[in-house]
């Protein structure tokens, strides 16, 4: 039976629950090794074990990308792992990248399936207008699931909880500062499970408050075309589309977006689109699951206090 | 200084693509510089006009490839590199031995820019593994670049609106993302001069990298269907929010 890790991300002191899907895919593989950098890990291995973890191995932490990319690498070795994944979030692609280096292993970034059986996987080419088969060749791949594009399943086991302190030199030449916090304490755009997205016709930065109003009732993410970036009603971090973010959330609402190509390229993976627009020619209407056409101005404050009475009346 | 700067001819993102066979596009469509390269070129030109020196533009990719090298020499770059392959798509350790290659013969960088991804194959890599073979230190989505006393000082996307600062020796890697710097437009009088800078061409065999080493290659491509069926909600504006939120809750299961 073969060994797959999964390198878990921490938000904090907690786990994010997007790991959890990728455990799903990496049961598929093998037997899976859960690996995190952390002081301790008895606060995990219940909710690691729950997912499929039948290993659960603590690091030490560190500062040094390379230093962590190292002891993976040495992980990967000790528990005679096949594979390696991860999330292929911000961090996750950076150590997922540094690790494959040290390993000379292929990697595979931003995937949506795994298939252990063919040595496949498969990810967007040209910004989701095809989807590529990709045949990984090697004792050893490394995958980079996109966040929340599968859905976790819980298979209870029991996990030997451990402990791997490989000795890892840090190679030097970079060292981290600080981490400058964005504005918004608000949830990361590309593990939501929810995104309300504005575009050109928010018209102000002011005017992404009406969103905000609604995505607080809903859990959910801000979002921004390129067009609104672009215009300055919001910052570069908050937009979804081909040069900015990827996302892959259960719901996708989209406020005044057109539903351009380059736009679909960073979401199209959603599970459910809906679109608001007052023009009912507008490419989205082509490309979604619900349509409203309308003034969003009108239609997310009546979406925000429906949500609201809901929540009341429940 | 010298700054060497990595450039992808790729179709341009509002090209139509046809899938050709089991693994090949129809590559009639236009063709541009790799978007993300742009802000690459744009900061290696800053720095050079700044402080002296030149910058190279280096490409792996087919004949027409020629052509997104011209693009960097008509926003600045010196000179441009080309190494002639015959696939629009290469395993990324594959193009990095090329890039290597290519440095290792024109001499040592200060730095090298590259953008953070291709938007074709997406591989999101190959700065990585470039910077490992030259045992040079690397970040990417990077947003802000300064130098100081012999050291790059960089600040990088990391999800979350959140930044991270790092400092890094010279020479190294730069994965270069929206948020760098605004790139020029060429002027028709630099599209002009850049027909004159020296621009190399070199055939992949003549660098004898061995592809067998190659680990990971496109076995398919397949057109992505757009969802079409919408179902337009009617009624009101308070009536098409109640229907919408009834739907996603009972229908779609969403909320």
């Amino acid at each position: 039976m073969s060994n797959i890790g999964v390198l878990i991300e921490m938000d904090g002191q907690a786990i994010k629950s997007s790991n959890y899907g990728v455990m799903t895919a990496a049961c598929t593989g093998g037997s899976v090794v859960a690996l995190l950098f952390s002081k301790n890990g008895d606060p995990y291995k219940t909710d690691l074990e729950r997912f499929g973890a039948e290993k659960v191995v603590i690091m030490p932490e560190s500062d040094s990308p390379a230093q962590k990319a190292g002891m993976l690498a040495a992980a990967v070795k000790e528990y005679g792992l096949q594979a390696l994944m991860g999330l292929s979030s911000s961090r996750g692609r950076d150590l997922l990248a540094r690790c494959a280096c040290q390993l000379k292993a292929p990697l595979t970034l931003d995937a949506t399936q795994v298939n252990f059986t063919d040595g496949t996987v498969l990810k967007s080419h040209f910004s989701g207008k095809t989807t590529a088969t990709l045949k990984l060749t090697g004792d050893i791949f490394l995958v980079g699931l996109r966040p929340n594009v599968i859905e976790a399943q819980e298979k209870p086991l029991s996990a030997e909880l451990l402990t791997f302190a490989p000795n890892v030199e840090d190679a030097g030449g970079l060292k981290v500062i600080e981490t400058k916090k964005g504005s918004s304490g608000a949830v990361d755009l590309t593990e939501a499970e929810i995104i309300i997205t504005g575009g050109r016709p928010m018209d102000s930065a002011e005017n992404f408050k009406i969103l905000d109003a609604c995505a607080a009732e809903m859990g959910a993410a801000v979002g921004a075309s390129r067009a609104a970036v672009d215009a300055g009603f919001a910052p570069h971090s908050m937009q979804v589309g081909q040069t900015g973010k990827t996302v892959s959330p259960k719901l996708y609402i989209g406020c005044g977006l057109s539903g351009s190509v380059q736009h679909f390229a960073g979401m199209k993976t959603a599970k459910v689109i809906v679109g608001i627009n007052t023009d009912k020619d507008a490419p989205i209407f082509g490309k979604c699951d619900y349509g409203i056409v309308g003034d969003l101005f009108e239609v997310v404050p009546a979406l925000t206090n429906a949500l609201k009475a809901r929540k009341e009346s429940s | 200084m010298k700054i060497y700067v990595c450039v992808k001819h790729v179709p341009d993102t509002a090209a139509n693509i046809k899938v050709v066979g089991e693994n090949g596009f129809d590559e009639s469509v236009k063709f541009v510089m790799n978007p993300y390269d742009e802000y690459a070129v744009e900061e290696a030109v800053k720095i050079v006009q700044r402080q002296g020196g030149e910058v190279v533009a280096i490409s792996v990719g087919k004949p027409n490839a020629v052509n997104t090298v011209r693009s960097a020499l008509a926003v600045g770059a010196d000179r441009g590199i080309l190494v002639k392959s015959n696939a629009q798509f290469m395993d990324s350790d594959v193009t990095a031995e090329a890039l290597k290659a290519i440095i290792d013969q024109d001499g040592a960088p200060d730095l090298v820019f590259t953008g953070r991804q291709s938007v074709d194959s997406e591989g999101m890599q190959t700065h990585y593994r470039l910077a490992a073979k030259m045992g040079l230190p690397v970040a990417t989505d990077v947003v802000a670049f300064s130098m100081d006393n012999g050291k790059a000082l960089v600040e990088c996307e990391v999800g979350g609106g959140d930044r991270e600062v790092m400092e890094m020796t010279m020479p190294c890697v730069i994965g270069a993302t929206k948020g760098l710097n605004e790139p020029r437009y060429p002027k028709l009088p630099d599209i002009l001069k850049a027909k004159k800078k020296p621009l190399q061409e070199i055939d992949f065999s003549e660098l004898n990298i061995d592809v067998t080493a190659a680990a990971s290659a496109t076995a398919a491509l397949t057109a992505v269907k757009e969802r079409g069926d919408a179902t337009m909600l009617q009624g009101s504006v308070t009536e098409m929010v109640e229907d919408l939120i009834k739907r996603l809750e009972n229908d779609a299961k969403v909320l």
